[in-house]
C-alpha cells in the first residue's frame, strides 16, 4: 500500500448517517473476480440518480468523502474499502465509523477522519458553498483543515494505524519487514523440507521421484 | 524440560520471528490453492507489483465448482468458467503448477495433497479453505485461511499466527462392528459440540486412532473445523510412512528412509501436557447420521430423532421437517452423495461398493459417487469398482467438490433429502432448502439401497 502523509483535496458532502457496506457496494459485486474495477459499482444504488451528489459536475475529482455517522457498518467485505479507494478517494471523514470497516480501511490506505459532529456540519458547510474548497489532512499531526476558512480540527489514528498508512504498510508490507529474517529461515528449511521443485514437468504431470 | 506436544514440535520448528506484541510469524511449506479464494488475492499482488515469493511451494487444483459430468460436458455455468480461466491465467502468469479439470492429478485439494505425497509431517500447509484440516492426518499443522491471507502467504510464504492452545482426543476400545471413522468423528463433535474446539489445535489419539488407515485418519482430521478447532492432528507412525512411500512427491529408496526416520520424532512426547484433555470410548459407538442443520445434532442410525432441548433443536426440526421420535431408519432420502474431501478417497469407495454390490439402488432415488480425485477414479476403476456401482445404479461421476457445497450443478431442489458423506448440514449448504443428513459411506450405501436410513448390516443379512 502506498504511504500516506498529507492529503491536500476537495471533498465531496455525502452527508448521510449510516451508510452501510451493502450500500457502498452491493453484494452482487461479491462474485468478481478481481480486486479492481469495484469503483463502478460504488453506490450503485444511488448513481442513476441524477441528483446524487457523486453525480454533481462541481464535486468530479474529489478524494475526500464526507459521510455522516456511523459511515461503513454492516458485512465485513473489503470490497467496500476497495471500492472507496478504486473510484479515487483517498481519505472519508464522518463522525463514527463501523469498526470493521475501519479496520479495514486502515490495511488499505484508506484515511478514516474521525471529527465531532459539529466540526462535521462546518466542514459540510464549507464544502456545500464552496466545492472548490481544498481540504489538508495531516496523518502525522491528526489535523484536517480548510486553511482558507482558517477552519480546523483534529482528529485521532491508533499509534498502529497511524505508522501503518505513514510507512504504507498494509500486512504484507510489515511482514516483509521481517524479509531478511523469512530469508534466513528458508535458507534451513529448504533443505530440511524441500519444495515441489523438479516434481512436476510443465504440463503438471508428476515426474520420477528421485528428489 | 516439560515434553512437548506434536503441535508444539511443529509449530516451534515453524516461527520466522516472534515479535514483542505482535503475532508469531510462521513458515508455510505448502500453499494450496484453488479457483475460488484465490483470484482477488493475485489481483493483490498484481496492484501492489509483489511476486509470489515461492511458486514451488504453491500447487494449484481446480475442485469447487468444476462440474462433474463427462468432460466432454463444458462449464455451462459463466462465473464458474471464468474462476477456472482465471486461476489458470494466475498459475501460468506465476509459474505455479496446476492440475486444470480433466487434468491426471485433479482432483479435490485435501484429497490431491496426501495422494501426491506434497503433504507430508512435520510441514505447516495452508489453504483458503477450512478443511484443510485434513493434512492434519500426516502430522502436519493444517489450517484454513481467507483470501488476503492468501494474498500474504503468496507474498510472503509466511502466515502471522496467535498461538493456539492444545486438546488431546483419546478414543480408547475397539471399533464395532460397521463403525467407520465418520462416525468417531461424528461422536466427537457430537461430545465437543460446534464450538468446544475453538482455539484448540486437537491432536488425536488412542488405540483406535492408531488401527485407522490414513484414509480414515483424515476423515477424522477433516471434520476438527466442525467442532470449531483450528486443526487436526495425527501423530506419525508406520502407517503414515506407508501410505507416503512410493509416492510422486516423496524421495525414493535410501533417501525416503532418512526422511521417515525424521518423520518418526513427529509425535508426542510422553511426559507432555495438553491444555485439555477428552476421552471417547470407542465401545459404545455404533453407526450415526445427523438429524440437523449442524454437525453436532446427532444420532445412531438405528435411533429415533430426539426431543429438541432448545429453541436451536426446534429450529433444526422444523427446517429438516422431522417429528421427534420418529424412528430414523423410516425417513426416506431423495439423493445420496458419496463424495467430499471427507469421504471420497479409495477406501470410502470401497467399503461403499462392498455394500452396493449385487444390490440395487431403490426406485425413486438419485445416488452420485464422486471420486475425490482423478487418481481415486482410476484407481477405483482399475479395481471395478464402478462397474459394481453402475450395475447397481449409481452414478460414476469426475472429480470434485460437486454436492458438498452445491458450486457446481450437482444441487438439492427445496425440500430433497440427502444422505451424504460430506461435511456440512447447514441449511441451504447443498442447495437452497435441500435438507442433509451427514452419513458414513456405508450408510451412504445401504441408505441408497433401500431408499431410506439404513445400516450395512440390514444390506447383507
Ligand atoms: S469437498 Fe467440500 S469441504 Fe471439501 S474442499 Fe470441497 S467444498 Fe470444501
Amino acid at each position: 500500500m502506498k504511504a500516506v502523509h498529507i492529503i491536500e483535496a476537495r471533498g465531496v458532502p455525502l452527508d448521510r448517517s449510516d451508510v452501510d457496506t451493502d450500500q457502498i457496494i452491493p453484494s452482487d459485486w461479491l462474485k468478481r473476480v478481481e480486486r479492481t474495477g469495484f469503483g463502478r459499482g460504488l453506490f450503485s444504488e444511488w448513481r442513476d440518480d441524477p441528483a446524487f451528489v457523486l453525480n454533481q459536475p462541481e464535486y468530479q475529482g474529489a478524494e475526500i468523502l464526507i459521510g455522516g455517522a456511523r459511515f461503513g457498518t454492516g458485512s465485513s467485505r473489503e470490497h467496500a474499502v476497495w471500492a472507496l479507494m478504486d473510484y479515487g478517494f483517498t481519505a472519508v471523514v464522518a463522525s463514527s465509523f463501523g469498526d470493521i470497516f475501519k479496520n479495514n480501511s486502515s490495511k488499505q490506505g484508506l484515511v478514516t477522519v474521525e471529527v465531532s459532529p459539529s466540526a462535521l456540519d462546518e466542514l459540510l458547510a464549507l464544502v456545500r458553498e464552496t466545492p472548490s474548497t481544498i481540504i489538508t489532512i495531516d496523518v502525522a499531526q491528526g489535523t484536517i483543515e480548510v486553511a482558507e476558512h482558517d477552519w480546523r480540527s483534529d482528529f485521532s489514528l491508533s499509534p498502529m494505524t497511524r505508522e501503518r498508512l505513514l510507512n504504507g504498510w498494509d500486512d504484507i508490507g510489515l511482514s516483509l519487514r521481517h524479509d531478511a529474517d523469512i530469508a534466513r529461515y528458508e535458507a534451513g528449511v529448504d533443505i530440511r523440507r524441500p519444495s515441489l521443485a523438479g516434481l512436476f514437468d510443465a504440463e503438471g504431470r508428476a515426474l520420477q521421484s528421485s528428489h | 524440560m516439560a515434553g512437548r506436544t506434536l503441535f508444539d514440535k511443529i509449530w516451534d520448528d515453524h516461527v520466522v520471528i516472534s515479535p514483542e506484541g505482535e503475532p508469531t510469524l510462521l513458515y508455510v511449506d505448502l500453499h494450496l490453492i484453488h479457483e475460488v479464494t484465490s483470484p482477488q488475492a493475485f489481483d493483490g499482488l498484481r496492484l501492489h507489483g509483489r511476486p509470489v515469493r515461492r511458486p514451488d511451494r504453491t500447487l494449484a487444483t481446480a475442485d469447487h465448482n468444476v462440474p462433474t459430468d463427462p468432460l466432454s460436458v463444458p462449464v455451462l455455468d459463466p462465473i464458474s468458467r471464468r474462476q477456472l480461466d482465471v486461476l489458470e491465467e494466475n498459475c501460468r502468469e506465476y509459474g505455479i503448477t496446476l492440475f486444470p479439470r480433466g487434468h491426471e492429478n485433479q482432483g479435490i485439494v485435501h484429497v490431491i495433497g496426501p495422494e501426491l505425497g506434497v503433504t507430508q509431517p512435520g510441514m505447516v500447509i495452508v489453504c483458503g479453505d477450512s478443511h484443510t484440516s485434513t493434512h492434519g492426518a500426516f502430522g502436519s499443522l493444517a489450517f484454513g485461511i481467507g483470501t488476503s491471507e492468501v494474498e500474504h502467504v503468496l507474498a510472503t510464504q509466511t502466515i502471522p499466527q496467535q498461538r493456539p492452545r492444545t486438546m488431546s482426543v483419546t478414543v480408547e476400545g475397539e471399533l464395532p462392528e460397521g463403525v467407520e471413522a465418520k462416525d468417531v468423528a461424528l461422536a466427537i463433535i457430537q461430545t465437543l459440540g460446534t464450538g468446544g474446539g475453538a482455539g484448540y489445535v486437537i491432536e488425536y489419539r488412542g488405540p483406535v486412532i492408531r488401527a485407522l488407515s490414513m484414509e480414515g485418519r483424515m476423515t477424522i482430521c477433516n471434520m476438527s473445523i466442525e467442532a470449531g478447532a483450528r486443526a487436526g492432528l495425527v501423530a506419525v507412525d508406520d502407517t503414515t510412512i506407508e501410505y507416503l512411500r512410493g509416492r510422486p512427491g516423496v524421495p525414493s529408496d535410501e533417501a525416503f528412509d532418512v526422511r521417515a526416520d525424521q518423520w518418526r520424532t513427529l509425535t508426542t512426547d510422553d511426559d507432555a501436557m495438553f491444555d485439555a484433555e477428552i476421552v471417547i470410548d470407542a465401545n459404545t459407538l455404533s453407526p450415526y447420521m445427523t438429524w440437523g442443520t449442524n454437525p453436532a445434532q446427532v444420532a445412531p442410525v438405528n435411533g429415533v430423532v430426539p426431543e429438541p432441548v432448545d429453541d436451536a433443536d426446534r429450529r433444526s426440526l422444523e427446517y429438516m421437517a422431522l417429528t421427534p421420535g420418529t424412528r430414523l431408519r423410516d425417513v426416506p432420502v431423495d439423493i445420496v452423495f458419496i463424495g467430499s474431501c471427507t469421504n471420497s478417497r479409495i477406501e470410502d469407495l470401497r467399503v461403499a461398493a462392498r455394500v452396493a454390490d449385487g444390490q440395487r439402488v431403490a426406485d425413486g432415488v438419485r445416488a452420485l459417487i464422486v471420486p475425490g480425485s482423478h487418481r481415486v477414479k482410476a484407481q477405483a476403476e482399475r479395481e471395478g469398482l464402478d462397474k459394481i456401482f453402475l450395475a447397481a445404479g449409481f452414478e460414476w461421476r469426475e472429480p470434485g467438490c460437486s454436492m458438498c457445497l452445491g458450486m457446481n450443478p450437482d444441487q438439492l431442489t427445496p425440500g430433497q433429502r440427502s444422505a451424504s458423506t460430506s461435511n456440512r448440514n447447514f441449511e441451504g449448504r447443498q442447495g437452497r432448502g435441500g435438507r442433509t443428513h451427514l452419513v458414513s459411506p456405508s450408510v451412504a450405501a445401504a441408505t441408497a439401497i433401500r431408499g431410506r436410513f439404513a445400516t450395512p448390516s440390514e444390506i447383507s443379512a
